[in-house]
């Protein structure tokens, strides 16, 4: 019972902050909602109980995606009302495909059922409660049988923060920066100079 | 009503999905709510997927997702950093206007 209120509210604050992402009329409310979007959905994970998860989306989306798009938003200088121009236009066709998606979906999800055999193709179970925790779990699984894969997507962030920073980066002529090769370069020779300097004189 | 089972996790995640695809139709024009739109997708994406792996008692659904998370992640660097270059560039970021990456 107190668990289907939790998952109603939850549900409800989702979709609503979800149609407010796409609706909002500026795009720092857009990524609001979106950070609002993913504190429900990592309650919603939560409640299926897959902890690790939940707190990865906190962590990693929350704390790194959504901050990303914040970060974006601003420092862009977006005109919204020419970008919302055609709101209005494109309303009726998005609405129609998307009644007719949803549609579809949930027509599916009426007849649709588990395959009786379907305990035969589990191929990992989910430890009893008590045994061992989520991450634990997910911990072995992922080190083990997954190490593979679990180190190509290390290599896929690799490469994504190689291009992302290639992408950005430029050089910009007339600004003084630090040459910490030239700085590190130096000796004592060639910058130190000793001369013997005569009494009474100068140099 | 009171008894949650797999449907009603499938239907959010349902709406979800529909949710941003709608997103995509209605921000035609601003590319960083398209991106956040697929964003949405990939979220409803992660909760079918874990929706399944708790009822049908398989850790392998959460293990799939934590890899969606990763490439979400990814996909949300990269895209914003062509975002960045090319408001940089063209001083807009209108999608009408994105017809030079063309070959």
């Amino acid at each position: 019972m107190i668990t289907a209120l939790i998952f109603y509210m939850f549900a409800a604050i989702l979709v609503a902050s979800g149609v407010m992402v796409i609706s909002a009329r500026n795009p720092v409310h857009s990524v609001l909602f979106l950070i609002l979007c993913f504190f429900n959905a990592a309650g919603l994970f939560l409640l299926l109980g897959a902890e690790f998860l939940a707190m990865v989306l906190v962590v990693v989306y929350v704390g790194a995606v959504a901050v990303l798009f914040l970060f974006v938003v601003m420092m862009l200088d977006i005109n919204v009302a020419e970008l919302r121009a055609g709101f209005l236009q494109y309303l009726p066709t998005g609405a129609l495909i998307g009644v007719i998606l949803l549609a579809e979906l949930l027509a599916m999800f009426g007849g649709w059922a588990f395959a009786p055999d379907v305990e035969a193709i589990v191929q990992h179970q989910i430890p009893a409660v008590g045994h061992v925790t989520n991450t634990e779990a997910l911990g072995r699984l992922l080190y083990t049988d997954y190490a593979y894969l679990f180190q190509a997507s290390g290599v896929l962030l690799l490469i994504a923060m190689v291009g992302t920073i290639l992408l950005t980066l430029r050089r910009r002529e007339g600004v003084r920066k630090q040459k910490v090769a030239d700085q590190i370069a130096r000796t004592g020779r060639n910058s130190v100079e000793i001369r013997k300097v005569p009494t009474g004189g100068g140099i | 009503m009171f008894e949650i089972g797999l449907a009603q996790y499938l239907t959010v995640a349902a709406i979800l999905f529909t949710l941003g695809v709608f997103g995509i139709f209605l921000n035609r024009k601003n590319v960083i709510i398209i991106m956040m739109s697929i964003e949405l997708i990939l979220l409803a994406v992660n909760l079918n997927l874990v929706a399944f792996s708790s009822f049908l008692n398989d850790l392998v659904g959460q293990v799939f997702a934590m890899f969606i998370l990763t490439v979400a992640a990814a996909e949300a660097a990269i895209g914003l950093a062509i975002v960045v270059v090319f408001f940089r560039n063209r001083g807009t970021i209108a999608v009408e206007e994105i017809s030079q990456l063309k070959g």
